[in-house]
């Protein structure tokens, strides 16, 4: 093989077309890649059809926000191999992962822990721990109990420790004081600063990766809108997106429309939640209050048009499930929107005024540009640290290629804190509503799906035939948290040999970390709630 | 100051009047299934082969466990004579995991719990909210409970951040493995007498992903459960209603239709 694979968003290409290289050309060129400008998008492993197959496929996938390409690269890993994260940060965790899930050693990783203390993907290749056998749960069938899996109970590793007079341990979770999912959070501190949060998650692992082996089945959509329950609309979208181009199914423009309208929907919704969040854990109660209302309304526009508060039943590969379909529900959709635009308005700009709120906000959990770049941070908290960086802009799809997002304002102005990451929330709520509303006046007519036989038919056709062999595809959406990555390899019959998910939150979680640093362990509820990360998203 | 009232007025009162007035539901919502026996072709299986968790069964007469339901409503449109649809009735919840398997009648709807239990918790019931592998979905429509739109306060009903603060647990979540520890851990905390309350068809029957042996197939293996609130994610009034329902604020069952 030679020459370079590059995808555009929501492509596929055959495997052949994928450069395999011996694993020092790999290691090689993905670090030029990162030293470029590049980014690490997905980095995964295949598991293995049969047990005895050899050695470790390992797929790169490497986002260029400048150039709107993504780079497809291969290579194949024995039990043993050099770890890229010592040269390369933004490799920490897809390492782990590769370790945790097919048993290979990152040889010089820096801190090789298990990620999610779940059972091994898949084994069976040489000198790799066996695993669950693939491919049959997402067909309803009980599988059976992974007897005797080799882990221990989640969050019993080493943890990072620091040792001296003065110095003590605060573990929290995973169970947490509010209505919020489970992690673990250990915290390294002397008297009250923080030197280091080391975050420990898993608790969430429901094996959905591994239900995705073999399929897609009947219960695949439906598992992806549960990936993380908060971001439907984004991971379903997603989804889609491969469906599609590996069935070379095209979406009508109305469709793809009524995509973007659930997605900014539910960036509006997340969006104000967490002012409202933030305003709360500063104990400024009138924006929490308001917030966590206008939360809920945004969330009602989505029922509005699929039924659903959290956009369940609105993607659909080939379209979507519901139509705006009388006049009388595209008004209510407008009004709700510029009803949304002035109680947002009202609410959030009490926070700009409030010197107690500005001073909890300013200067709060920091974090550095080259923090930013070198873990490859996505989203809100990516564009808080000055980076021009959302899919919308960068990787465009779907109803993005033909109408953008307003920019965000001058990154000098986007200082990495607890602020920088409230006024880019409060400033995409802004840009969504605009683009909505600017969409909505000349919304595209004809139908919300381009399969026969109406949207009713998507799951039978999703499903019921196999996709075409030995293809890769790579999709990208801006969810509210940022870039989710979603990558299917198919087999030779056509099913997922390896369809790999990358939520937003598996940047961004060690960018939480970075932010607690040299902070007051007072001030972790604020930055915690300043990222608002998914466990399950995580977790998968 | 000034610019705060400002906003307070702007904002307006918005608690909802339900329970005393009618609630607001959207109307695409897909809540509580309606059946219409006489135009169900009986046996043709459509639906049955439709549904992505088997939630369907048919014995002589179509059964559905809206337990493991996703409202997804692929079976209604899939059902070629339109003999089952989704109606926007968000009541749902049920004491017993058997009556969230419905026909044509659709659930039996909780009953409170009984005079003792009423006197303990009837009029302070607080709950401390335990996610084992919830998507977040169901515990957005539980956290905007607390919001003044539901403003679950007025009932003196409490999420709290303690179990030992709590007279019961709401768990969501099909209880993964990796939770399955820390779920018990939980319940051992909460003082007896104790309630819990499933909410969501993950920590009913496993939802999605029941069957998978990284997680439990839902809390019912595990703990006594009070109160079943079916739903992918439920409607915040199904689980506000159940939770009524429980401490006998709400008037028993009246047959519907």
């Amino acid at each position: 093989m030679s020459g370079t694979c590059l995808l555009r968003n929501g492509r596929a290409t055959t495997l052949g077309r994928v450069p395999r290289l011996a694993f020092d050309g790999f290691r090689a060129r993905v670090l030029e890649a990162v030293g470029e400008g590049k980014r690490i998008a997905a980095l995964f492993g295949l598991p293995a059809v049969a047990p005895g197959a050899g050695p470790l496929p390992v797929f790169a996938v490497l986002a260029d926000d400048a150039r709107g390409d993504l780079e497809v690269l291969s290579t194949e890993v024995g039990p043993r191999f050099q770890a890229l994260t010592p040269d390369c940060p933004q490799a920490h965790l897809f390492e782990r992962e590769l370790a945790e899930q097919f048993g290979v050693v990152p040889e010089g990783h820096p801190w090789p822990r298990p990620v999610r203390f779940q059972p091994p993907l898949g084994g069976g290749r040489d000198g790799l721990p066996e695993a669950a056998s693939r491919g049959t749960a997402g067909a309803g069938q009980s599988d059976p109990p992974l007897a005797g899996s080799p882990r221990g109970l989640p969050g019993v590793a080493d943890f990072f420790r620091l040792e001296g007079e003065g110095v003590h341990e605060v573990a929290v979770g995973p169970v947490h004081a509010g209505v919020i999912e489970p992690g673990h959070f250990r915290f390294q501190c002397h008297g009250e600063d923080v030197f280091h949060l080391e975050i420990s998650l898993g608790y969430q692992h429901r094996g959905i990766e591994r239900a995705l082996l073999g399929g897609p089945h009947p219960r695949t959509l439906f598992q992806v809108e549960a990936i993380a329950g908060d971001t439907t609309v984004g991971h379903t979208t997603a989804y889609a997106q491969i469906i599609e181009t590996l069935r070379g199914w095209t979406v009508p423009p109305r469709a793809e429309a009524l995509r973007a309208v659930g997605l900014e929907l539910e960036r509006l919704a997340n969006h104000t939640g967490d002012l409202g969040a933030l305003a709360g854990d500063v104990g400024f109660l009138p924006t929490s209050a308001f917030c966590g209302r206008i939360r809920g309304d945004f969330l009602n526009l989505s029922a509005l048009l699929c039924g659903s508060r959290l956009g369940r039943g609105l993607v659909r590969p080939g379209g979507v499930g519901y139509d705006l379909d009388t006049e009388e529900r595209l008004q209510k959709l407008i009004t709700g929107l510029e009803r949304g635009r002035a109680d947002t308005r009202s609410a959030i700009q009490l926070l700009w005024e409030t010197p107690g709120v500005m001073a909890r906000f300013e200067r709060t959990g920091t974090v550095s540009r080259e923090a930013c770049r070198a873990l490859g941070l996505v989203g809100p908290a990516a564009r808080a640290c000055g980076a021009e960086r959302d899919v919308r802009w960068n990787f465009p799809a779907g109803q993005y290629a033909r109408s953008g997002v307003p920019p965000l304002p001058d990154p000098e102005l986007r200082g990495g804190d607890v602020l920088a990451r409230a006024v880019v929330r409060a400033t995409e709520i802004e840009n969504s509503l605009r683009f909505l509303l600017d969409l909505l006046a000349r919304l595209p007519g004809g139908g919300v799906t381009g399969l026969a036989g109406g949207s009713g038919a998507a799951v039978g056709l999703e499903t019921g035939t196999p996709l075409p062999p030995d293809m890769l595809a790579v999709s990208l959406v801006e969810g509210w948290r940022g870039e989710i990555c979603h990558v299917a390899v198919t087999d030779a019959r056509g099913t997922f040999a390896r369809y790999k998910v990358v939520d937003p939150s598996f940047h961004n979680w060690i960018g939480l970390g970075m932010a607690l640093r040299n902070q007051q362990i007072s001030d972790f509820p604020l930055c915690n709630k300043s990222f608002n990360l998914s466990y399950c998203g995580f977790d998968l | 100051m000034f610019d705060i009232l400002k906003a307070r007025h702007h904002q307006g009162f918005r608690t909802i009047g339900w329970p005393d007035s009618p609630a607001v539901v959207p109307d695409r919502l897909r809540g509580r299934p309606v059946l219409d026996e006489a135009a169900c072709r009986m046996g043709c299986r459509a639906c049955l082969d439709a549904c992505p968790v088997e939630a369907l069964t048919w014995e002589g007469a179509l059964r559905m466990d809206l337990g493991r339901c996703l409202f997804c409503g692929r079976c209604a449109e899939a059902c070629p004579t339109g003999a089952l649809r989704f109606g926007n009735d968000f009541r749902l919840a049920t004491r017993r995991r058997e009556d969230l398997v419905a026909g044509r009648d659709g659930p039996r709807l909780a009953a409170a719990l009984d005079a003792e239990m009423l006197r303990v918790f009837g009029r302070s019931l607080q709950f401390r909210q335990v996610s084992a592998g919830g998507c977040n979905g169901c515990e957005v429509d539980i956290n905007v409970l607390t919001t003044v739109v539901f403003d679950l306060g007025r009932f003196g009903l409490k999420i709290v951040a303690s179990p030992r603060h709590a007279d019961g647990l709401i768990v969501t979540g099909p209880v993964t493995e990796n939770m399955r520890l820390a779920v018990g851990k939980t319940f051992e905390g909460v003082p007896p007498p104790r309630l819990v309350v499933a909410v969501g068809a993950c920590a009913i029957s496993g939802g999605p992903f029941r069957g998978h042996p990284e997680q439990h197939d839902g809390v019912g293996g595990l703990l006594p459960v009070d109160l079943y609130v079916p739903g992918c994610p439920p409607h915040p009034l199904t689980i506000l209603d159940g939770l009524l329902r429980l401490i006998g604020r709400l008037p028993p069952e009246t047959p519907s239709r």
